[in-house]
């Protein structure tokens, strides 16, 4: 019989991060709504499957979409504005993601030295994703 | 308080939290499903675009059938719902008390708007559109 789990004190970080987990995770609905509404008025109401919702839903952009079979959507999404979108969205979705996954690691890991070491990891592979994801919007 | 956490699967769902302690682990699952799917995705679309090689695209093959998409639009909806639900509660602590009500209303969403698209889906898939 063990006692049962120490729990976190929460610092200021923690309780940013459970902020923007809330906030990201609202945020991002809408803009998966503002995309997909987008997109149909682009031309894409016909030629519609999933996966094609899902692309242009969680990441519009013109090298993300160009797989599926819908007419020319390039022009209407190869802009400043949607560059700031799209950066905005990855940036949500990334910190959303990489967060949850951190909670659920740090809610079974115990060892301190363990927790240190997978937290610089995510970090890395979040400033990773950024820099892969801004470099595709940029060059798209 | 002590607590054993070493315990089977079936008593842990044995265990009486009910819906809200349900929807927190499938919140879990399905929030870890899509980190590791949009993770295979991104890594499998580099491979794919820069050196065009058979598996890449035998995996992109697997990810854009209609049985995968099954799972990964339960997953996403299910996910944006309940997420929906625990932020309102956070923001508005006044709803805590109405949780029971909230999860009951947030499937009755949930279902006609995972029912229906999966309907044409399974529709178009086995009639060939």
């Amino acid at each position: 019989m063990r006692t049962s789990r120490p729990i976190r004190s929460a610092g200021p970080f923690e309780y940013g991060m459970w902020l923007f987990t809330r906030f990201s995770g609202l945020a991002l609905m809408l803009f998966g709504a503002i995309s997909m509404g987008v997109a149909f008025i682009l031309g894409g109401r016909t030629q519609v499957d999933m996966p094609a919702m899902f692309r242009w839903m969680f990441f519009p952009n013109p090298n993300h979409v160009v797989n599926t079979n819908i007419p020319d959507v390039s022009l209407g999404w190869s802009n400043a504005s949607w560059q700031i979108f799209s950066t905005l969205m990855i940036f949500m979705a990334a910190g959303h993601a990489y967060n949850g996954l951190r909670m659920v690691l740090e809610d079974y890991i115990q060892r301190p030295l363990l927790v240190a070491f997978l937290r610089v990891l995510i970090f890395t592979i979040w400033l990773g994703s950024m820099i892969l994801a801004i470099y595709v919007i940029l060059a798209s | 308080m002590a607590l054993s956490r070493r315990v089977s699967i079936g008593a842990g769902l044995r265990y009486r939290g009910e819906q809200g302690m349900l929807n927190w682990i499938l919140h879990r699952i399905t929030g870890l499903g899509i980190l590791l799917f949009v993770g295979i995705h991104v890594v499998v679309g580099f491979f794919g675009q820069q050196f065009g090689d058979d598996l890449s695209f035998a995996i992109n093959a697997i990810y854009e059938s209609w049985a995968f998409q099954l799972f990964v639009y339960f997953s996403v909806l299910f996910h944006a719902i309940n997420g929906s639900r625990l932020a309102l509660m956070d923001l508005f602590p006044g709803l805590l008390r109405y949780q029971r009500e909230l999860i009951w209303l947030q499937w009755l969403i949930f279902t006609p708007a995972y029912g229906l698209p999966v309907y044409m889906m399974l529709q178009t898939a086995l009639t060939g559109g």
